[in-house]
């Protein structure tokens, strides 16, 4: 089994874009989509998947039974993210900012309190053509993401490349999303704005011990900053992809490219050949 | 004072490029803040002069002291976050800082410790103040950093008599863009004419009416895909959302900031004329 993930650092530099046509370019091995940007899920969109099967993923809250409890606070001291608060005669739980870390109902000393599943989102799983797929849905105005992130990474199945669609950003959803994963490709653009934060991608996936390459896109956009960024650190650059007004457009419509122009399913099969090499190196 | 939030859904819309340049038409009546606190690009194009650097701290790690612990595994069993190895390290990005671990371990081998996950820091720049932050690597809590620097800047702007906050938001719409979008007056969602960004226009859209906030949209690069673009327009109507405007695609946005400049002082052509059209819409739609 392989694990990949596509992760930026920056959004919008084309991770969704990569996956889905590496996803598309290897349709005729096992191969398995799991989109782990469950704040704004989009690969559905391009790959349009026929949904099997969806459940509701939560975090353990607590609830308290009053028959038992007698106020004595214990639970709100020993919680660190405040979700509990003890009055004289009344427990007030703020679901939303509990992590479900369990300490509370394991320390009542009354034994009063006991756990509910507190739903965050969505899990779907089904099919898009021959590849398995499978996202996660967060719910509106929930904060908590990483919980339902690694239950969409437990999807993954044996045997089978599993693309991981990973967020943008540095912090712990995108931590969720790439630990344990195999390899990193990141995306990013020759601009500033790009560099800056394919070097804290860069500083995240070296702290976490995973190997990593990247891919240029929109490649003639910018300066060469990124490349000579790429040369110090003795980072591959596994392809560049210039802007194009085709690619931009077929993108818009949610259309892959590899679906309708062949060099470019030929050029995402290179990008694989290339991660598979570096994955045998490292 | 009223506060703005410009946010997205999804990532590299155009969100950050036209925060500076509303920083260069705000006529130093302004404070910033850029919220994007895992990839912060806003002091790129702002260049700012460092006036106060911050510690952040909002959690702890577990640290277990090996020459105490008999390895009865109980720490390993109880913990939900998979956190202590085989040989009891502990995995600072894995912990929470629930402290589980350090309230049961029967010899008390485990203490909590303070961690920084962050820095924050109030600069000068041509524009005005800019509060801005950066969150360690691997770090957790963004959403608890994005309220320290709102609040910070909401201070500055208050003391400083400005009559805008201005806060650059990050993408997604979890916990950083909630506490961005907490107690502010209107927020911008920047959009692309994609099927991605429409959906996550939708998306976004929902979590500021989640916690009543008035939405203004702009549709960024609109001329790449005009169907899409009419899309949204029809969308905006349906919705009664106002449509503060519409930007065209230009490589000289990416100049500008190659040049780290906002796009409005680097040119006067089509792009900076729009911007300069959204940034009165959304004032217009403000007061």
């Amino acid at each position: 089994m392989i694990k990949l993930a596509i992760a930026s650092g920056k959004g919008g530099t084309g991770k969704t874009t990569v996956a889905v046509n590496l996803a598309l370019a290897l349709e005729d091995k096992n191969v398995q989509y799991l989109d782990c940007d469950v704040e704004e899920p989009n690969a559905h969109l391009f790959l349009k998947p026929v949904i099997e099967n969806s459940r509701e993923v939560g975090i353990p809250v607590p609830k308290i039974n009053f028959d038992h409890c007698n106020f004595c606070g214990r639970c709100a001291e020993v919680c660190a993210f405040n979700a509990l608060a003890v009055f004289q005669d009344k427990v007030m739980v703020f679901e939303e900012l509990c992590h479900g870390c369990g300490s509370c109902s394991y320390l009542c000393p009354e034994k009063a309190i006991t756990e509910a599943e507190r739903p965050i989102g969505l899990l779907e799983e089904g099919t898009a053509g021959g590849i398995k797929f499978a996202h996660g849905r967060l719910n509106t105005g929930e904060a908590m993401s990483p919980p339902l992130i690694e239950a969409v990474k437990k999807v993954s199945t044996p045997g089978y490349i599993n693309i991981i669609d990973a967020p943008p950003g540095t912090s712990c959803p995108v931590v969720s999303a790439v630990e344990g994963c195999d390899y990193c490709l990141l995306v990013t653009e020759p601009t500033p704005f790009g560099l800056n934060d394919l070097d804290l991608a860069y500083q995240m996936v070296t702290k976490m011990g995973i190997p990593s390459g990247v891919l240029i896109n929109r490649s003639d956009l910018g300066d060469d900053r990124v490349e000579e960024y790429c040369r110090d650190k003795g980072l591959a650059i596994l392809q560049k992809v210039p802007w194009d007004r085709e690619l931009a457009s077929l993108y818009a419509r949610g259309e892959p490219v590899v679906k309708h122009l062949d060099h470019w399913r030929v050029r995402f099969r290179e990008l694989f050949d290339k991660i598979s090499a570096a994955l045998k190196e490292a | 004072m009223k506060k703005i939030t410009v946010i997205s859904g999804k990532g590299g819309t155009g969100k950050t490029s036209l925060v500076g340049s509303f920083a260069a038409l705000a006529s130093r009546n302004a404070v910033f803040v850029d919220a994007d606190v895992d990839a912060a690009n806003l002091s790129l194009i702002m260049h700012p002069r460092l006036l106060e650097e911050h510690e952040f701290t909002a959690s702890q790690t577990a640290s277990i002291d090996l020459s105490e612990c008999t390895q009865c595994g109980l720490c390993r069993d109880l913990c939900r976050f998979e956190a202590i190895s085989e040989e009891y390290i502990v995995d600072p990005v894995a912990c929470e800082g629930c402290g589980f671990c350090s309230y049961t371990c029967p010899v008390e081998a485990i203490k909590m410790e303070d961690r920084v996950s962050g820095k924050w820091f109030v600069s000068e720049t041509p524009f005005g103040t800019l509060v801005h932050a950066r969150l360690g690597i691997a770090e957790e809590n963004s959403g608890k950093l994005v309220t320290t620097i709102r609040n910070r800047g909401a201070e500055l702007a208050e003391a400083g008599g400005k009559g805008y906050l201005l806060i650059d938001g990050p993408p997604g719409i979890g916990c950083p863009v909630i506490a961005s979008l907490s107690g502010v007056d209107a927020a911008l969602i920047v959009t692309e004419p994609t099927v991605s960004g429409i959906h996550d226009l939708e998306r976004v859209l929902a979590v500021c009416r989640h916690f009543g906030i008035t939405a203004s949209v702009c549709i960024n690069r609109y001329d790449l895909d005009e169907d899409q673009t009419q899309a949204i327009d029809s969308f905006c109507r349906k919705e009664k959302i106002n449509l503060a405007g519409k930007i065209p695609f230009d490589r000289i946005v990416v100049e500008a900031m190659v040049k780290g400049m906002p796009v409005v002082e680097y040119s006067d052509g089509p792009v900076s004329k729009r911007v300069r059209s959204v940034w009165g819409s959304l004032i217009d739609e403000l007061n």
